[in-house]
C-alpha cells in the first residue's frame, strides 16, 4: 500500500470512530444498536494501537529491537523461553482476562449504557493498556522482576511493602466478591449448582489423566474435559427435572457459601496437577471459546440496546449499588478499563517469555484492548436486556422487597415497564425457579448472553444457553478463585519465613494447612458476611474491591512514573502521570464518599450507625436483628480498610513525588536498576549491523 | 489450505503447552550438544511433572 492510500485509510477509519462515539452519545431514542458500540470501539482501538501505542514505544519508551531481552539471554528451557510472539500474546491474554470485565460493566450498566462504554474505551486506551505496555517493558528491561520488587529497586522500600501489601488485600476482596457472584448463581438453582459442582471431579480427572495415563498430552484431555464439561450441562436439565435428585442441589446461600469455602481451602491444599491446573486448562478453553462465540452472535445478530444512555440513578440511587455516576462508574468498572492486577502478569511472568522489545507493543497495548472489548460485550450483553428486567434480576430484595408484585411496583415506579407475568415466563425458559433478586451479575449476564445465543444460533434451547453461560462465568471464577488462595498463601508463607523459617517452607504440611487456613479464612469472612447481607454484599464487596484494584493501578503507574522521571524523560511522564492523576482523584473521592457520605447506601459509618438505630429501637424484623450486630462490625471494618487504601496509596505517591523532586534538583536517588545492553542474536544480523 | 491448518494446530498446541515436551528435547539437545556425558533428557512423565508444578509459582491468573 503506498503512503498516501494509507493515510486516506486512518482518515476515514477516524472519522467512521468519531461518528460511532458520536451516534452512541447523541442517541436518545428508543433504542440502539449494539454494532454502534463494536464500531466505535473497534475504531478507537485500532487508531490507538497505530498512533498512541506506536509512539509511546518509539518516544517515551525507545524500544530496542537489537536488545537481547531476559528470555534470550536467560534462556533455561523452563520460564526463560524466547517465544513466538502470538504465543505470549496468547498466554498473556489468558492470564489477565478474567472474570472481572464481566461482572464490571453489567453492575455499572445501572448507570445506562454510556458512562460505562465512554470509560471502557478512554481508560483502556489512555490508561489501562498504557500501564500494562509501560510495565511490561520496565520489567523486561530488569529481567522480568516483579512490580514489587521494582517498587522497592526503583522507589523504596515503602513502595515494595504497599505494592505487597496491596497485592495481597485485592487478592482476599476479590475472591470473595468473586465467591458471592457464584453462590448467588447457585442459589436455589439445582441446575446451576449440579452443573457447577461437576466440574470439580471433571477437573480431577482431567488433571489424573494428564498427569499419569497420558502424561503431558494437554489438548487430549481438555478436549474429553470440555466434552464432559458440556455434557454436564445437559445433565444438569435432567437432574433439574428429577423429583428427588432436585432436592440435593436445591440450596440457600449460606450452605453453598460454606462449601465454596471448603472447595477453596481443599483446592489451596491439594496439588496443583489434580484441580488448579486441569481447571484452568478447562477454564481457558471455555473463555477463548465463549468470548469468540459471544462476538461472532454480536456481529450476526446485530441486537438492539433497551437500556438508555443515561439513566436517572446518575443521582446516586440506583439499586444495584449506591454512589453517583462520579466516581462511581470509575471504580466500578476497573477491570477492562484499568486494573492493577494486570500490572502482576504484565512484570513477573510475560517478559520471561519475550523474544523481543518490539512485541511488547503487541502484547500489553494490543492485550489490554481485546480485554477491553471482552467488557464491551459484556456491557452489551447487559443493556440488550430490557431495563426493567435487567433491575428486576439484578436489585437486591433489600431494596426492591422480597416479593414479585413489590419488586415489579418499585421497579415499574422508576420507569421501567416490567410485569411479574413476564419474569415467571424468562425464569421458566432459562430453566430457574425465580429471576428476581439473582444478585451479583452472573445471572443477568447469562440471561444476556442466553437471549443473544438464543436468537442467533436457536431459541429452543435458551436454558440450556442460560445454563450453558453460567458455567462458563462459574469455571473461570473459580480457577481465580483457586489460584488467588494459592498465591495468598505464597505470599503470607513467605512473610512469616521472615519471623519462622519451617512456616516459610512451601511444602511444609502444618505451614501449608496454616497459611492457606488463614487466607480462606479471610475472605470467607467476607463471603459470609456478603451471603447473609440483605443487601445482597455485592453492593459493598464491587466498590472494595474497585478501590483496591485502582490503588494497585496507581503504585504501577508511580513505579512507571518514577522511572520515566529517573531516565531523564520527565516531558514524556504525562503519559503515565495523566491516568494517575485520574485514579488518584477517582479512588480518593471514592473512598472519602465510602467513608463520609451520610447516605447509607454509600458511607460505610452512615450505614453502620443507621442500623444501629434501628436495632436499638428494635424496629427490625428478627430476621435482620439477628445479623444487624455482625453487618455493623463489617460496615465498621471496611471503612477502616478504605481508609488503609487510601493512606497507602497516598504514601506511594508522596514518596514518588518525593524521589522526582530529589532527582530533579540533582540529589542522589536509588539507581536504575536496568539490566545492561546486550546485542541480541536472535534478530536479523542486517538489522544488528 | 492443509498448510494453513497445519500452522494454526502448531499453534494451538504452543499455546497449550501441548508440545512442551517436545521442545524441552529440541532444548536439551542443543544446550547438551558439546557435552561429552551428557545426562539423558528427562522422561515425559517426569518433564510434565517439572513443567507443570514450576507454571504454577507466582501470580498466573487474574481478575
Amino acid at each position: 500500500m503506498n503512503q498516501s492510500v494509507k493515510t486516506i485509510f486512518w482518515i476515514l477509519l477516524a472519522a467512521l470512530g468519531a461518528f460511532a462515539v458520536a451516534g452512541i452519545a447523541l442517541n436518545r431514542g428508543e433504542s440502539i444498536n449494539a454494532l454502534w458500540l463494536i464500531t466505535a470501539a473497534v475504531c478507537i482501538y485500532a487508531i490507538a494501537y497505530r498512533f498512541y501505542a506506536v509512539w509511546i514505544a518509539a518516544k517515551v519508551l525507545t524500544v530496542d529491537e537489537t536488545r537481547a531481552t531476559p528470555a534470550e539471554r536467560l534462556d533455561n528451557g523452563r520460564d526463560f523461553i524466547p517465544t513466538n510472539k502470538w504465543i505470549v500474546f496468547g498466554h498473556h491474554f489468558a492470564a489477565i482476562a478474567g472474570p472481572g470485565p464481566l461482572i464490571g460493566p453489567t453492575l455499572a450498566a445501572q448507570f445506562g449504557y454510556l458512562p460505562g462504554t465512554l470509560w471502557i474505551l478512554i481508560g483502556a486506551v489512555m490508561g489501562g493498556a498504557v500501564q500494562d505496555m509501560v510495565t511490561l517493558f520496565f520489567s523486561t528491561r530488569r529481567n522480568g522482576r516483579s512490580l514489587g520488587q521494582m517498587a522497592r529497586d526503583e522507589i523504596g522500600a515503602i513502595g515494595g511493602t504497599a505494592a505487597l501489601v496491596g497485592t495481597f488485600m485485592i487478592m482476599i476482596i476479590l475472591i470473595a466478591v468473586l465467591g458471592l457472584v457464584v453462590v448467588n448463581a447457585m442459589k436455589h438453582s439445582p441446575w446451576a449448582t449440579s452443573t457447577v459442582a461437576a466440574t470439580i471431579p471433571i477437573a480431577m480427572f482431567v488433571g489424573l489423566y494428564m498427569r499419569n495415563i497420558r502424561p503431558g498430552r494437554v489438548l487430549e484431555a481438555s478436549a474429553i474435559g470440555v466434552a464432559l464439561l458440556l455434557f454436564s450441562v445437559f445433565a444438569g436439565g435432567w437432574i433439574d427435572q428429577h423429583e428427588t435428585l432436585r432436592t440435593w442441589f436445591d440450596h440457600d446461600g449460606l450452605p453453598l457459601a460454606f462449601a465454596i469455602i471448603i472447595y477453596g481451602f481443599a483446592a489451596a491444599v491439594l496439588p496443583v496437577w489434580l484441580l488448579l491446573a486441569p481447571r484452568d486448562y478447562l477454564s481457558t478453553f471455555m473463555k477463548l471459546g465463549t468470548i469468540l462465540l459471544l462476538a461472532v452472535a454480536i456481529v450476526i445478530l446485530r441486537p438492539n440496546i433497551h437500556m438508555p444512555a443515561v439513566t436517572q440513578f446518575v443521582d446516586g440511587t440506583g439499586p444495584i449499588f449506591g454512589g453517583k455516576l462520579f466516581p462511581f462508574v470509575f471504580i466500578t468498572i476497573a477491570c477492562g478499563a484499568i486494573s492493577g492486577f494486570h500490572a502482576l502478569i504484565s512484570s513477573g511472568t510475560t517478559p520471561k517469555l519475550l523474544s523481543n522489545e518490539r512485541d511488547i507493543r503487541m502484547i500489553g497495548y494490543g492485550g489490554m484492548l481485546l480485554e477491553s472489548f471482552v467488557a464491551i460485550m459484556a456491557m452489551i450483553a447487559a443493556t440488550v436486556l430490557e431495563p426493567g428486567v435487567f433491575f428486576a434480576i439484578n436489585s437486591p430484595a433489600g431494596v426492591v422487597g422480597k416479593e414479585a408484585i413489590d419488586a415489579v411496583a418499585k421497579i415499574n415506579s422508576w420507569g421501567f415497564a416490567v410485569t411479574v407475568e413476564q419474569m415467571r415466563q424468562l425464569a421458566t425458559d432459562m430453566g430457574e425457579s425465580t429471576l428476581f433478586a439473582r444478585t451479583g451479575g452472573a445471572p443477568s449476564l447469562a440471561v444476556g448472553m442466553a437471549s443473544i445465543f438464543g436468537s442467533a444460533f436457536g431459541r429452543e434451547m435458551l436454558a440450556l444457553w442460560y445454563h450453558f453461560a453460567i458455567m462458563f462465568e462459574a469455571i473461570f471464577i473459580l480457577t481465580t478463585l483457586d489460584a488467588g488462595t494459592r498465591v495468598g498463601r505464597f505470599m503470607l508463607q513467605d512473610l512469616l519465613g521472615n519471623f519462622n523459617k519451617k512456616l516459610g517452607e512451601t511444602s511444609y504440611p502444618p505451614s501449608v494447612i496454616f497459611t492457606s487456613g488463614m487466607v480462606v479464612a479471610g475472605w470467607g469472612y467476607f463471603l459470609y458476611i456478603g451471603v447473609i447481607d440483605p443487601n445482597g454484599g455485592v453492593n459493598i464487596l464491587w466498590p472494595l474491591f474497585g478501590i483496591a484494584n485502582q490503588m494497585l493501578a496507581a503504585i504501577a503507574l508511580c513505579v512507571g512514573t518514577g522511572i520515566l522521571v529517573k531516565s531523564g524523560k520527565l516531558r514524556y511522564a504525562w503519559v503515565t502521570g495523566l491516568p494517575l492523576a485520574w485514579l488518584l482523584v477517582v479512588t480518593t473521592t471514592a473512598a472519602y464518599e465510602k467513608i463520609f457520605s451520610t447516605d447509607v447506601r454509600v458511607g460505610f459509618f452512615a450505614a453502620a450507625n443507621d442500623l444501629a438505630d434501628k436495632l436499638a429501637a428494635g424496629v427490625l424484623p428478627s430476621e435482620k436483628a439477628e445479623v444487624a450486630p455482625q453487618l455493623i462490625f463489617n460496615q465498621h471494618l471496611d471503612a477502616y480498610l478504605t481508609m488503609f487504601f487510601v493512606v497507602v496509596l497516598w504514601v506511594v505517591i508522596v514518596d514518588m513525588l518525593r524521589l522526582c523532586m530529589r532527582y530533579l534538583n540533582g540529589k542522589s536517588v536509588p539507581k536504575l536498576s536496568e539490566a545492561p545492553h546486550e546485542p541480541s542474536r536472535l534478530v536479523e544480523n542486517w538489522v544488528r549491523d | 489450505m492443509f498448510k494453513r491448518i497445519l500452522h494454526w494446530w502448531h499453534i494451538i498446541r504452543q499455546l497449550s503447552g501441548d508440545n512442551a515436551y517436545e521442545q524441552y528435547l529440541k532444548h536439551h539437545a542443543e544446550f547438551h550438544r558439546a557435552t561429552v556425558d551428557a545426562p539423558p533428557p528427562l522422561s515425559r512423565k517426569d518433564f510434565f511433572k517439572l513443567w507443570q508444578d514450576s507454571k504454577w509459582q507466582g501470580i498466573k491468573r487474574c481478575c
